[in-house]
């Protein structure tokens, strides 16, 4: 396929593993922020093939997964509302809020769909204006231009049955509580390469100056990711801190400016808690003021509603990369994705269900090809 | 920014979700929880060494010369007419397929039908017409039916169920269980375009496909590779939870294992940017008119030849090969030299958010 089988040809990608096997003359710890990148170096078992010294480790890009408890909370009461037409992107149904998940209130009667861009929802409110219609509008900076679209689409049709519940995060402020964090191990981060080609990637020389790591802005095929690795381990051997551009086909360093001036329009930064981190200051974005009549929280009246998290997930240390998948005693037992302790376990690109689908099985004869 | 606002020892995760209360429409996608239904809700009850098999079919010995393949199967397809097919297609053939999977001569079916008030009498003409062609081609007969009308609302225009029962000629014992390590696994074409062009038909990809389904009666290809050879050891048709789910179930009911070539495992380029625009993966998508079988080596090349002279096995190939580890599990060697595990479907396929 063109643009796709270029990028997995095998021997291009044994080529870069070789340069970073001749490369590399020290242990290394590189995290991936994003879930995308994680699911793809499982699925094409990337971390196989590289030499011993590098390890990588699962950052908390995956949308789905951070997304709070309480806001899942908050998704099922307004979806379980028989006024209401809850939208979704597809793998927030099986992430469990407090005893229910959205597939339960689907099967309970609510008005559940899945929709493939927010566009479509604010479609469907036109076409049910007896209804309301209500986005979970979640995802880091990726998905931001799309969902404040949606708003100024509806702002613009006069729409006054459409809101979206917002959990928006950003990546910057996520690095930055990674890098401030004690028990921190990354020496080097692969940049999330869609994030960039949206934000561009001006925001990260600060990062990497004040904690003394170098980054590399990298795409989600196997190319690109062993690209990535080989340009962040050429960085670290060098002991240059810099911010590299491995994804160069779709990432600027301004990024596309007309979407970030969009987002800027609709959203404020503000507090976010974080799935299995806590609330990390400023690494959210919600709804100026001015939107606020498209504030699915506000609309429902379900400010405040608040949620505790089980004790037996892990998910907090695996979104940190301060722990694997495997090491989790759940894991594959009484976590497993048909029934996920944790939202890590839920999503496509959740690191659990990444490990669960592509890896677990492996027993310790097979460790050599896993290194699970 | 302080580091106590970081949570570092995590512990933040809901409790677990098994679903076990109520039906919700992962327990029909065909994969894990289906199977975890069928174990827990229908298997204690019916109990008997022919459910219990574990095939899609069922072997029947009524008399000492009589060996009967028989199976049912629901069809509720939304849109009812899609590119390639039709529910009247896809209720013959996939009884005619899951009989044929034992080795058996398909001869007769039934067919229920549910059909909501208010259904145009065209549409249900045209899936009739739909079914009268598809039988012919099977060869087999429709033989008895049942029709029942519910309210407005309360079915998708029209559910079909059908019953096939056929004959299985006597030293044939083809089923799920009778792998063995060296056997060669053969696909019979490209797999995911049913799935796909029933979302096409859908509108849910956002964009137009010219993918087609490929449902097909497979009884004559099937016919042709048992006079081949007398080493086809196991057939089944992979339709919903797709190809890996399908090796799935194979693996555990012949507690072997199964490596698959990544590489020569062959998708429609449509099909491949289908998944790759909306986060699927072939290898979980339904297929209605392809089978696996697993084949002795030294006759694979003589079933291969034999079906790709066919209709529906001329794209057939070689995708991997039966092995005596890792018992009851799917590996995939990928095209860039790692190996991974190819697990079952879980619960419903969700489209990913980016």
């Amino acid at each position: 396929m063109k643009y796709v089988s270029e990028y997995r040809d095998a021997e291009l990608v044994r080529g870069v593993i070789d340069e970073i096997r001749r490369t590399v003359t020290h242990p290394w710890t590189l995290m991936e922020i994003c879930g995308g990148q994680t699911h793809a170096i499982v699925r094409h078992g990337l971390d196989q093939l590289l030499p011993p010294e590098i390890e990588l480790v699962h950052g908390p890009g995956c949308p789905v997964c951070v997304t709070p408890l309480e806001l899942i909370d908050k998704a099922l009461v307004i979806a379980s509302r028989p006024d209401v037409i809850f939208c979704s992107y597809g793998d927030m149904l099986r992430v469990p809020g407090s005893g229910r998940d959205l597939f339960s209130v689907k099967a309970q009667g609510g008005d559940v769909r899945v929709v493939y861009s927010p566009l479509d929802a604010v479609k469907i409110a036109q076409e049910n204006p007896d209804k309301q219609v209500v986005f979970f509008a979640i995802g880091f900076e990726t998905t931001a231009p799309p969902n404040v679209m949606s708003v100024l689409q509806a702002q613009r049709l006069g729409l006054k049955n459409y809101s979206i519940l917002v959990s928006h995060v950003r990546v910057p402020p996520a690095i930055n509580a990674i890098l401030s964090s004690p028990s921190n191990r990354v020496q080097g981060f692969l940049l999330a390469g869609h994030v960039c080609a949206v934000m561009g990637y001006h925001e990260y020389p600060p990062l990497a100056e004040t904690f003394n790591v170098p980054m590399v802005v990298t795409g989600f095929e196997p190319f690109d990711i062993v690209q990535g690795i080989l340009q962040t381990v050429q960085l670290l051997e060098a002991n240059k801190i810099e911010v590299g551009n491995a994804y160069s086909r779709a990432v600027t360093f301004e990024g596309n400016q007309a979407a970030q001036k969009t987002i800027q329009q609709v959203f404020m930064e503000c507090d976010r808690k974080w799935r299995g981190i806590g609330t990390i200051p400023m690494s959210g974005w919600c709804l100026r003021p001015e939107f606020e009549a498209f504030n699915a929280e506000k609309r429902f009246d379900v400010d405040a509603i608040t949620a505790d998290e089980s004790p037996l997930c892990i998910a907090g240390e695996i979104l940190q990369g301060l722990k694997k998948p495997h090491q989790c005693p759940a894991f594959g037992t009484a976590c497993a994705p048909e029934h996920p302790l944790g939202a890590t376990m839920v999503s496509s690109e959740g690191a659990c269900a990444a490990y669960y689908k592509y890896g677990r099985v492996l027993t310790t004869e097979h460790t050599e090809i896993t290194k699970i | 920014m302080s580091n106590e606002t970081i949570n570092i020892e995590g512990a933040t995760c809901a409790p677990s979700l098994p679903h076990g209360d109520q039906i919700v429409m992962g327990h029909g996608a065909g994969g894990r929880m289906s199977h975890q239904l069928i174990q827990k809700a229908f298997l204690p009850a019916f109990k008997n060494p022919a459910l219990e098999a574990g095939d899609d079919a069922a072997i029947l010995r009524p008399g000492p010369c009589l060996q009967l393949s028989i199976s049912t199967d629901s069809h509720v397809v939304s849109p009812l007419f899609f590119p390639g097919g039709d529910i009247g297609r896809l209720a013959v053939c996939g009884t005619v397929n899951d009989v044929a999977m034992l080795g058996a001569k398909p001869l007769y079916l039934t067919a229920g039908f549910i059909l909501e008030e208010g259904l145009a009498m065209q549409t249900l003409e045209r899936v009739i017409a739909s079914m009268k062609i598809a039988a012919e081609e099977a060869g087999v007969q429709i033989v008895a039916g049942d029709t029942k009308v519910v309210q407005k609302g309360k079915a998708d225009g029209l559910y079909i169920t059908t019953a096939g029962v056929g004959v299985v000629q006597a030293g044939i014992n083809i089923n799920g269980a009778q792998a063995r390590p060296g056997d060669v696994v053969i696909l019979s074409g490209p797999i995911g375009d049913h799935g796909i062009a029933v979302l096409g038909a859908r509108g849910e990809l956002g964009f137009q496909s010219s993918i087609q389904s490929d449902v097909a009666p497979l009884n004559h290809l099937i016919e042709a590779m048992i006079n081949a050879s007398d080493n086809v050891h196991v057939l089944r048709d992979p339709t919903r939870g797709g190809l890996a789910t399908t090796l799935n179930e194979i693996a555990s009911q012949s507690d072997l294992g199964i490596v698959l070539y990544e590489q020569s495992i062959p998708v429609h380029p449509e099909v491949n940017a289908a998944c790759e625009m909306l986060g699927f993966d072939p290898l979980y998508i339904a297929n209605e008119g392809k089978l696996v079988a697993m084949v002795a080596r030294e006759d694979a090349e003589a079933v291969l030849t034999t079906m790709r002279q066919t209709r529906y096995g001329e794209g057939a190939v070689i995708i991997g090969e039966v092995t005596a580890e890792p018992r009851g599990r799917v590996l995939m060697k990928t095209a860039i030299g790692s190996q991974r595990v190819v697990d079952m479907l879980a619960g419903e396929m969700l489209p990913r958010i980016c």
